[in-house]
């Protein structure tokens, strides 16, 4: 027996980040075309404001998707905490400690909802957190007919203050990123969302209670999008039910996906999502220095992502479905 | 040994699935350190033996005691628990994950709350040091693997719980012969350490090459346990097959001889089978035999166009074709009466009517008003009993089931049919009917390819057997063969 030669062949997350720097020179090449500097300081504080609030959202829904499921409420999650931050708030300093606990209490109760209903009612993911989504859009919708709250100037500067071109937004989300790959790889609970995605029978068969993996998974999700609702009352200055209409979610998920995780679960990571937010920032902020279209730029994006999740798709073909007996090239 | 307990003793097992019974009052003892066979022919129980030690069933009646205490196993986990490892050919691995981590899943070991891979990885190190394996880095991915370094992965996963028995479930199966040697190395290292293994397989070689004692199963009882000095292969082949209650098979038309040659493979060979050569011609029945994984059902995928010959060449009423898809297949006249009727052979909610004209309406070409209007004739003429057309077919027992698959594939008048296993999971009157339906088929024309694991439908039914052995043609015999002659082939050994 001898051990097969280790491929020279790049990781996902490297291919990824090469993708990023491959995507940062293309679009200063074609800013610079069109006579602009895709790496003058505005532009650069606006790719990087960019990535602050779906990072938050795309690390929660990385977890989530590692372990074969999904979240469609977040967009609404933060919509409904931007309004519990500025209302608990209301202007005063003081309530700023109060106001953080109330969302990711908040936040984190829809996500063990979503996640109580995903494992232990067996209903899709897609539905659970679409119906989720719905119900808070409903509450939303008729509790909140315009902005409400008030955000104190202390806590504004959560989504203003920078430091160099470096909003303190980004840098936190990047903590937080930081925070999950430390979780995901050295937490048994954690380390076990990579099981349950990646075969929950095997998982189960291992002693894992997939069941609490999942529930860990979504309260996570859940606080990550609530984490997002107080840097959109930062920004706001105020609680907003309209920001749900952004569609966040899908953003969220189009950034794990082009991060290399798998929708399928089991395989990818974080590291691999900030590349994707951060792709999809640098393609906005491009778009936007060389003015183009809005309804073009839906398009492109678009085609940025499938085109990805092909290259991906190709990657993943698994050629040992079932094991050759007689390999091509070495039969007889 | 007579002092102690032995190892294992299992006693007086029954167990059936939906009234069949699978296993009648079977008795097994391992004795600690023993490498101990468990063999016999498809169907006769080994398998329903070891997944009830594995705990994934469990036993209708009779005693399982390890180390003399009396244990019951509901969930695969309490036998992991006490002791037994079972390795199935089918890995509970996450390719995704190293082998450290594969090893220690759910069992990851902690420092200060935090998973300790760095202990994680010494130990799997010193679990495959103590199995004499060297080859194999505990931080390389699984899905990267060898299937023999699978194996062993899942071993040495089995020995850090702690197992003292470790069931293998046909462990060379998948292995190239160079890794089967790895494997005999391994078992001896069992031994050694004084693990005791339950060794299931068909192939004698390696049956009298690693066991000390051999347990043989026919018909779901118990023939005979031995040691492996007292017996010798013949001996064996005649205790798993003996002789049954015969079945009743149609026997051809008198005075119909096979007409021209209808499907024909000519070297036909790809990544699972290889050298195949095949000529069926109108009015014959050809049967595949064969064992579990000896590429039976891989030939019929490859007719079939699912995973086509990249070798050789196939011709269809003497024209070559080149399948590389059902369509293409279909397109030349082949049908392939799956294996797996419910995944593959039938659209369960969809109504007796949609599923029998499928076929038909898929396929532009074969598609017409005639052939439409013929499908509710084929249905009748195979007795359908359901409540009407627009019955949805889960409704329908499995043997009508059946007949509405082979409905929709008569409706498209094909000139060759290959049944994979046509009689799984239906019953006895069912299968009775079936057999007719074959042997008209045959008899109005069809080619016939016929795949059944039960070695005595192969005999009863096919003009013609070709046994497989490794994914190649290992002889071909005449119908009415006995079973020893096909199991000789079957299993590898020249014929006598």
């Amino acid at each position: 027996m001898t051990q097969r030669p280790h491929q020279p062949r790049l990781g996902t997350t490297a291919l990824i980040y090469l993708a990023l720097a491959g995507v940062l020179a293309a679009g200063a090449v074609a800013t610079a075309i069109d006579g602009g500097n895709l790496f003058a300081t505005a532009n650069l504080v606006d790719m990087l404001t960019r990535t602050s609030l779906t990072g938050f959202l795309a690390i929660g829904m990385t977890l989530v998707i590692l372990c074969r499921s999904l979240d469609l409420s977040v967009g609404y999650t933060a919509a409904l905490s931007s309004l519990v931050a500025a209302t608990t708030m209301d202007g005063q300093v003081a309530n700023i400690p109060l106001a953080v606990a109330a969302v990711l209490l908040v936040s984190g109760l829809i996500g063990a909802a979503n996640g109580a209903v995903t494992a232990y009612l067996g209903v899709n993911p897609f539905i659970t957190t679409l119906g989720t989504g719905l119900i808070i859009k409903g509450y939303l919708d008729t509790q909140y007919k315009g902005p409400a709250g008030d955000v104190p100037a202390l806590f504004q500067q959560f989504g203003y203050t920078r430091i160099g071109p470096v909003p303190v937004s980004t840098v936190v989300m990047l903590a937080v990123a930081a925070a999950a790959i430390w979780f995901l790889r050295s937490t048994r609970t954690g380390h076990h969302m990579y099981a349950v995605g990646g075969d929950a029978d095997v998982a189960r068969m291992s002693g894992i209670r997939t069941g609490r993996t999942l529930m860990a998974a979504h309260v996570l999700c859940g606080m990550t999008a609530g984490v997002a609702g107080l840097l959109l009352a930062a920004r706001f200055g105020t609680g907003s039910a309209e920001a749900y209409t952004n569609l966040y979610e899908l953003d969220a998920i189009a950034a794990v996906v082009l991060g290399g995780t798998l929708l399928l679960g089991g395989k990818g990571g974080v590291a691999g999502t900030v590349a994707g937010v951060a792709i999809l920032a640098v393609l906005d902020t491009v778009f936007n220095v060389m003015q183009i279209d809005p309804f073009a730029k839906d398009v492109l994006r678009g085609a940025v992502i499938i085109a990805a999740v092909a290259i991906y798709a190709r990657r993943q073909l698994d050629p040992a479905a079932r094991r050759p007996r007689f390999a091509e090239g070495r039969a007889s | 040994m007579s002092a102690t307990a032995p190892l294992l003793a299992m006693r007086g097992i029954d167990k059936a699935f939906l009234g069949v019974p699978v296993l009648s009052s079977v008795d097994l003892t391992v004795a600690r350190g023993e490498v101990h066979a468990l063999v016999g022919e498809n169907g006769a129980g080994k398998s329903t033996l070891m997944k009830i030690l594995a705990g994934v069933h469990t036993a209708d009646a009779g005693t399982i005691e390890l180390d003399g205490r009396a244990v019951s196993f509901t969930h695969p986990l309490q036998a992991q628990h006490a002791g037994v490892a079972s390795v199935f050919q089918e890995f509970n691995l996450l390719p995704e994950l190293t082998v450290a981590e594969n090893v220690h899943l759910g069992r990851e070991p902690k420092r200060r709350g935090l998973i300790d891979r760095r202990a994680m990885v010494d130990a799997t190190a010193a679990v495959l040091a103590d199995l004499g394996v060297e080859d194999l880095a505990p931080t390389a991915k699984v899905g990267s693997l060898s299937v023999a370094h699978q194996q062993i992965t899942e071993i040495a996963k089995a020995l850090s719980q702690g197992a003292g028995l470790v069931c293998m479930d046909e462990p060379t199966a998948a292995l190239a012969d160079a890794e089967v040697e790895l494997l005999y190395r391994l078992v001896g290292r069992l031994r050694e350490r004084g693990t005791a293994v339950l060794y299931v397989s068909h192939r004698l070689k390696e049956i009298f090459d690693l066991c000390d004692r051999i347990t043989v199963l026919k018909d779901g009882r118990l023939v005979d346990t031995t040691a492996t000095a007292d017996t010798t292969p013949d001996d064996l082949v005649a205790k798993m097959v003996g002789r049954r209650i015969e079945a009743q098979f149609p026997a051809p038309l008198p005075g119909t001889a096979p007409g021209e040659v209808r499907l024909k493979v000519a070297g036909g060979g790809n990544d699972w089978v290889d050298g195949i050569d095949l000529e069926v011609r109108a009015g014959e029945i050809v049967g595949l035999a064969g064992l579990q994984g000896s590429g039976r059902t891989e030939i019929a995928e490859a007719v079939f166009g699912i995973a086509p010959f990249t070798r050789g060449a196939v011709e269809v009423d003497g024209r070559p074709v080149r399948i590389t898809g059902p369509r293409k297949a279909i397109g030349a006249g082949i049908a392939l009466v799956t294996e797996d009727r419910k995944a593959q052979g039938l659209a369960l909610r969809q109504s007796v009517r949609a599923n029998a004209r499928m076929v038909l309406d898929a396929n532009a070409r074969v598609h017409s008003r005639r052939r439409l209007a013929r499908v509710s004739g084929i249905l009748s003429s195979l007795d359908l009993v359901a409540r009407g057309e627009d019955q949805e077919v889960r409704f329908l027992s499995g043997g009508n089931q059946q007949k509405v698959v082979v409905a929709k594939w008569l409706a498209a008048e094909p000139g060759v049919i290959v049944l994979d296993e046509p009689t799984r999971g239906i019953d006895v009157g069912a299968k009775h009917k079936l057999y007719s339906v074959v042997r008209d088929l045959a008899a109005e024309g069809l080619a016939v390819l016929l795949i059944a694991s039960e070695l005595i439908e192969v005999i009863g039914l096919a003009d013609r057997i070709v046994v497989l052995h490794d994914g190649r043609i290992a002889g071909e015999l005449p119908g009415g063969a006995t079973e020893q002659q096909v199991m000789a082939y079957a299993t590898g050994r020249a014929p006598e």
